[in-house]
């Protein structure tokens, strides 16, 4: 008897828990489609949109930069180290321009703004509703969602791809600068094997990536802070929630749009 | 005329019966408060009005109409000062209080909306260079008359009053108070408070209605605030621990 009791217990436990993720599932998801259906439907808020550009991207410029600059470099030490086991250490700069466009640097750079910007988007919206200012916003008949939840999402959809361009361009410079420095290749031969070995497709598809990672940041920082507990205590949940959430929908959406774009 | 009336209204919130068929009327003009202990509705009430809650049942209806599906015209008839002043952070003063003259149909230039907030400063007591400045850098009474002032702005024929002299010193509460009544019979607009600050209550107040448990267990002119004879309003208007409102200890 006590086993069929501990048996229902548990079975109950599970059923709650896949409940409420499904609940939770199906309030972001509403949530997502009120966002994307208040981009297309005026008012505008192209001030708004502005700022947030700058907030998102501008200021985003230092940490994307300084993380692609190392991990090329980085990279180019591991490639030169790996395919001396089989002479192949002139693969290094076609290796390190696919890897960063392909790969790192999009999943970085999504990485880095995910704790950088999904946290503080839910930690201002999550204070913001905490204090009253997002129901003052409704009485002063603005739509919180057009205010502030679209320029975030738009911004960051709109900025991490010229993010990650640049941090592309950094990232190779950093493996150029190991690879002639460190390495011994010489500067011209490097930079022609990139420049032969790169298709747009690399950069394309890491870019529209990029646009995807963006959008799950913003999202799951609004997401997050519109939904905002009570208190400090609430607002540091959701500051936590916005970052891990992102972080691990980037890396899932990474896997899939990886599959989408290169599986045979 | 009937501003404001309210029949029946019902709200939940899980088996939390915050409000429980909830029925009042605010004639035009006229300035009703709201009293209760905490968590007996009271915020959530107003909320229910503005439509920031949906209610589950019952009417509430401004001018005679439920609201319409024009929810920017219907806001538009209201302003509302915050507990807390719920001022915008990343904003200055004049941005804060001439918000929806920046915005929406009715959008004035930047000069002329700026004009507007300065003299609705002014109005309120605050001197134009506090225009500049940002919320934070403003004491919490100077807070609340921004707010306030945000509150008027656009001249609107309803103003809710959200505990507007909750964690200030007497003298500013009697300050705040003096400026809502002054106000209010200055606009003729219609005034719905929420306090539990019984100087408030007299001075802002034409008719008094207490919420408790979800409630009205009372309401009247505040001229007969002393003489109702209700147990419950008695308990609260003297903050007596006993009688038919359970005190935590």
């Amino acid at each position: 008897m006590p086993l069929i009791l501990f048996a229902n217990s548990v079975l109950a436990s599970i059923g709650r828990s896949v409940l409420d993720l499904l609940a939770a599932i199906g309030r972001l998801t509403l949530f997502c489609a009120s966002a994307l259906s208040h981009i297309l439907r005026p008012p505008f808020y192209p001030r708004e949109l502005f700022q947030q550009i700058m907030r998102i991207g501008w200021f985003s410029l230092p940490v994307v930069g300084l993380t692609t600059l190392f991990t090329g470099g980085a990279l180019a030490l591991q490639i030169y180290a790996g395919g001396a086991r089989f002479n192949a250490e002139t693969v290094v700069p076609s290796i390190v321009a696919i890897g960063m466009v392909r790969e790192l640097g999009p999943v970085l750079a999504g990485l880095m703004v995910a704790g950088r910007v999904a946290a503080a988007i839910a930690a201002e919206l999550g204070t913001m509703k905490v204090t009253e200012q997002i129901d003052a916003l409704t009485t002063l008949s603005t739509n919180p969602m057009k205010y502030l939840v679209v320029p975030r999402v738009l911004a960051a959809t709109l900025t991490l791809p010229l993010l990650v361009l640049i941090g592309d361009i950094i990232g190779i410079m950093g493996g150029f600068l190991v690879g002639t420095t460190r390495l011994g290749f010489n500067q011209a031969v490097y930079i022609q094997n990139t420049v032969d070995f790169l298709e747009t497709w690399d950069v394309t598809s890491g870019l529209l990536k990029a646009a995807a990672f963006g959008f799950i940041v913003a999202l799951m920082g609004c997401y997050h802070g519109m939904n905002s507990g009570r208190g400090a205590q609430g607002v540091g949940q959701a500051t936590t929630n916005a970052v891990v959430s992102a972080s691990i929908l980037i890396l899932a959406a990474n896997y899939l749009l990886t599959e989408a774009f290169f599986a045979a | 005329m009937t501003k404001i009336a309210l029949e029946n209204v019902a709200k939940s919130f899980g088996s939390n019966h915050v409000l429980r068929g909830v029925s009042l009327s605010v004639e035009q003009g006229e300035s009703m408060v709201v009293i209760g202990g905490s968590g007996t509705g009271k915020s959530v009430l107003l909320k229910c009005i503005l439509g920031i809650i949906s209610h589950d049942s019952g009417q509430i209806l401004i001018d005679g109409k439920p609201q319409g599906r024009d929810r920017d015209a219907f806001l538009a008839q209201f302003g509302m000062l915050f507990q807390g002043g719920a001022l915008f952070d990343s904003l200055t003063v004049w941005q804060n209080v001439a918000f929806r003259l920046l915005r929406g149909p009715a959008k004035l230039p930047k000069a002329e909306a700026r004009e507007v907030a300065i003299e609705k400063l002014r109005r309120v007591g605050l001197r134009a260079e506090v225009a500049e400045q940002f919320p934070a850098e403003l004491s919490g009474g100077m807070q609340k008359r921004v707010g306030l002032a945000r509150a008027i702005a656009a001249e609107p024929a309803i103003i809710f009053f959200d505990e507007p002299t909750t964690g200030l010193d007497p003298i500013m509460s009697g300050v705040i108070n003096e400026l809502i009544r002054e106000i209010v019979v200055e606009m003729g607009a219609t005034a719905m408070t929420i306090t539990h600050d019984m100087s408030s209550v007299r001075a802002i107040a034409d008719k008094v209605l207490m919420l408790h448990d979800g409630q009205v267990q009372w309401q009247g002119p505040v001229d007969q605030l002393e003489t109702s004879g209700n147990a419950y309003l008695d308990q609260f208007l003297h903050g007596r621990a006993d009688g038919p409102i359970e005190a935590v200890r």
